[in-house]
């Protein structure tokens, strides 16, 4: 027998989104989600279900759909997952369960990220939510849990199923984290989507406070003596962005990408009613090949850039989700690879008006397994740009370990937590970026799980 | 609720209101910043803490007239709330640390210019209490332009005031009467200015032709004021530093003011478009 393709899913025009901000994937309507459903071969050892940080049960789910029990496939991803629309958008499936799928290895996987992405929307779309498996075994102790990123809210669900009071404090005036001041509009809509997911965490009891930054607004300290924790989670996130260190660099119109994409996102500058400046310029050089680069890349077309993606290796080695390099491909950003930055060359004011490069090729492998990139002598030249946004990944913010007594970090600024995200502090437990690095959205909301269910053992032993 | 409390025009552009921020006001101290938001569709807007009254969970925000935004912020009223007052961001100022017996021995100068006079005055207040001798230099284009004299008085040892064309006090600049008072063998261990970037640049080349150590407070752009965005980076001692957690003050011998004032010119096309708008 042979089997159906992989069901296309509906994308905005490239010429068409490239001008505006409107979420570039459609998704699935039910016919398409069922067709897809279909294909999966329900193993009876799911590889995918292995390959999912979060261990969503992948085979009863996708079967749901296909019987068209959309509400029943929802509750299913429920148990394991609290924010499925979006996850169903940002993981990166191709090296997590769709990349372990059967079907992938002869022909093409199923399409499991939409799939989840058509049960959470279907719901939201319809009014009706999976019910929620409450679980009490807390009686009520307070719970503090710190930044309202994946990790957070992972770990604030979790914890108020299971009868905790918790509160969330956010240091932005937005709550979602990375989710919304990093992930753009046109991947994950806010309004819409996120907002929905973050109303289903408050719908379990959780209490979300913005405007607090702790290790300035309040401290650790404080929220176990003045505030009455028991016991507090840090989910912090990596939000201090690198720079290369070369000349050049605090040139006028050189940004990180968080400053870039903050301003965008969190900030809404590309809407007129806001009063958020922001500036893109003719021209673009994004730095950088990770999902972030893609963003901010993709951020700027819509603003009306030519935007290039300058990164030192090549497109094999691009750290992004295959999808958003085929999305900014698509909408016409140029990639320039094998480019490595060695200055930022500046105008007489002060502005760039250039980036000089030097031309890389691949040598040998380096630890991380990648063939590493070597600069080819005297291949130097320059790329007229009016902007250039460097990004090159984040490190976590030391605010809360410099602040808190006790609190061990490695020599990169991550918080040392063990497996189950217990800290050397005792009653602060710790996951996601505050912890690794900068990973992605799922990593961070398995780590919260983690950290809650040792949060749960703590308080009830 | 961040409920206005308390409005008072300072003079036609600058705007004092006590806002209320009970764990804010909780956490200040002197040498910190905060970041106000007037409604959804405004900008985060740093500020210097003016005062903070932990009693009533207040704190004191004073604001120019510059832009579009400052301007949303200056046409709220009493009874208005700020759709978010957050903080206290940056490091308290280093004299924050020192034990009263030190203080005691110390003799500081303070260099405010413009509305960056609000700023200094929970600094001089702070070591005043604690024993330190201070001096605080205020200067303004003329009388008119003065803020915070009679506070500042009751916090100080002495004050100098300095308009440039001599309308109140000194005539000249704040530099000129550091220059005389050192001339007339005052000796100070530590200066502080804060104000434009122009003007601290001229007061630390003048402290340092005296040689005196000076601290500067640097008002760069920033957007989230927790270190995420770095638009607030400035160079110091050669090296990149964020001005939101590792400032805002700094050695004022160390900071490069020529980028420091070009980086933060950055949106002026923007800004002048939104201003324009906004008239």
């Amino acid at each position: 027998m042979t089997r159906a393709p992989r069901t296309k899913v509906r994308e905005q025009d490239p010429k068409v989104r490239a001008c505006n901000f409107d979420e570039v994937s459609l998704g699935f309507n039910l016919e398409e989600a069922q067709q897809e459903a279909a294909r999966c071969l329900h193993c009876k050892n799911p590889r995918c279900v292995a390959a999912c940080p979060v261990n969503i049960s992948i085979s009863e789910f996708i079967e749901k759909i296909k019987e068209g029990d959309i509400l029943g496939a929802a509750t299913i991803i429920a148990a394991d997952s609290s924010l499925p629309a979006v996850c169903g958008r940002v993981c990166p499936q191709e090296t997590q369960c769709e990349g372990s799928c059967i079907l992938g290895f002869k022909g093409e996987s199923v399409a499991i990220g939409n799939l989840e992405r058509f049960a959470a929307d279907w719901c939201r779309e319809n009014g009706v939510a999976p019910k929620a498996e409450l679980e009490k075994v807390g009686n009520g102790q307070k719970v503090a849990v710190v930044g309202s990123g994946p990790a957070g809210l992972a770990c604030a669900s979790d914890l108020a199923k299971w009868g905790f009071d918790v509160t969330i404090f956010e240091a932005l005036h937005k709550v979602g984290g990375v989710l919304v001041y990093g992930i753009p509009e046109f991947r994950l809509p806010k309004d819409t989507v996120l907002a929905h997911e973050i109303e289903e965490v408050r719908r379990l009891g959780v209490k979300i406070e913005t405007d607090v930054i702790i290790g300035r607004t309040l401290t650790i300290d404080d929220l176990f003596d003045k505030e009455g924790f028991k016991a507090v989670f840090v989910g912090s996130g990596a939000g201090l962005p690198k720079f290369m260190g070369i000349p050049g660099e605090n040139c006028n119109g050189v940004f990180s990408a968080n400053e870039f994409l903050t301003r965008n996102n969190l900030m809404k500058a590309y809407r007129d009613d806001y009063l958020t400046p922001i500036h893109a310029g003719r021209k673009v050089c994004v730095v950088g090949g990770g999902n972030v680069a893609m963003d901010a890349a993709r951020t700027a077309l819509r603003l009306g850039a030519e935007v290039h993606i300058v990164y030192r290796r090549t497109e094999n080695e691009l750290p992004a989700r295959r999808e958003e390099v085929h999305h900014a491909k698509a909408e016409g950003i140029i990639f320039d690879m094998l480019t490595n930055p060695v200055e930022v060359i500046g105008d007489e004011n002060g502005w760039v008006k250039a980036l000089r490069c030097v031309r890389m090729e691949l040598g040998e492998p380096d630890e991380s397994g990648r063939r590493s990139p070597v600069v080819i002598p005297g291949s130097e030249f320059e790329i007229e740009t009016e902007t250039v946004i460097m990004a090159l990944g984040t490190s976590p913010n030391p605010l809360i370990a410099n602040t808190t007594e006790g609190l061990q970090t490695t020599r990169r600024g991550g918080i040392v937590a063990d497996e189950t995200g217990a800290t050397t502090r005792e009653g602060v437990f710790a996951g996601g970026d505050a912890v690794t690095g900068a990973a992605t959205v799922i990593l961070a909301m398995g780590a919260g799980r983690k950290a809650a269910a040792a949060i749960r053992e703590y308080l009830t032993k | 609720m961040y409920t206005i409390l308390k409005k008072e025009m300072l003079t036609p552009t600058i705007c004092r209101m006590v806002v209320r921020a009970p764990r804010l006001a909780a956490a200040a101290l002197p040498g910190q910043f905060l970041i106000v938001r007037t409604d959804e569709t405004g900008e985060r807007i740093p500020l210097t803490i003016s005062d903070y009254d932990r009693d009533n969970g207040t704190v004191t925000i004073v604001t120019q007239i510059i832009g579009a935004s400052s301007a949303r912020i200056v046409a709220m009223e009493v009874g208005d709330a700020f759709a978010d007052v957050v903080g206290p961001l940056g490091k308290a100022s280093e004299f924050v640390g020192l034990p009263d017996e030190e203080l005691a021995k110390k003799s500081y100068v303070f260099i405010a210019g413009g509305v960056g006079t609000a700023p200094v005055y929970p600094q001089a207040k702070w070591l005043h209490e604690h024993g330190a001798h201070v001096e605080v230099i205020i200067g303004a284009r003329n009388e008119s332009l003065l803020i915070y004299t009679r506070e500042m008085a009751s916090v100080c040892s002495e004050l100098h005031i300095c308009t440039d064309d001599g309308s109140k006090g000194f005539k000249g600049v704040g530099t000129a009467m550091l220059e005389k008072l050192v001339s007339e063998g005052r000796h100070f261990d530590q200066a502080v200015a804060i104000g434009p970037m122009i003007m601290m640049k001229f007061s630390t080349l003048a402290c340092r032709k005296l040689g005196i150590p000076v601290t500067v407070s640097l008002n760069t752009l920033m957007v989230d004021g927790t270190g995420m965005c770095g638009a607030c980076r400035v160079s110091v001692g050669g090296k990149t530093m964020f001005a939101c957690v590792d400032g805002p003050e700094f050695d004022g011998y160390l900071v490069d003011f020529d980028e420091a004032m070009r980086r933060q010119g950055q949106y002026k096309t923007e800004e002048t478009k939104a201003k324009e708008e906004m008239l």
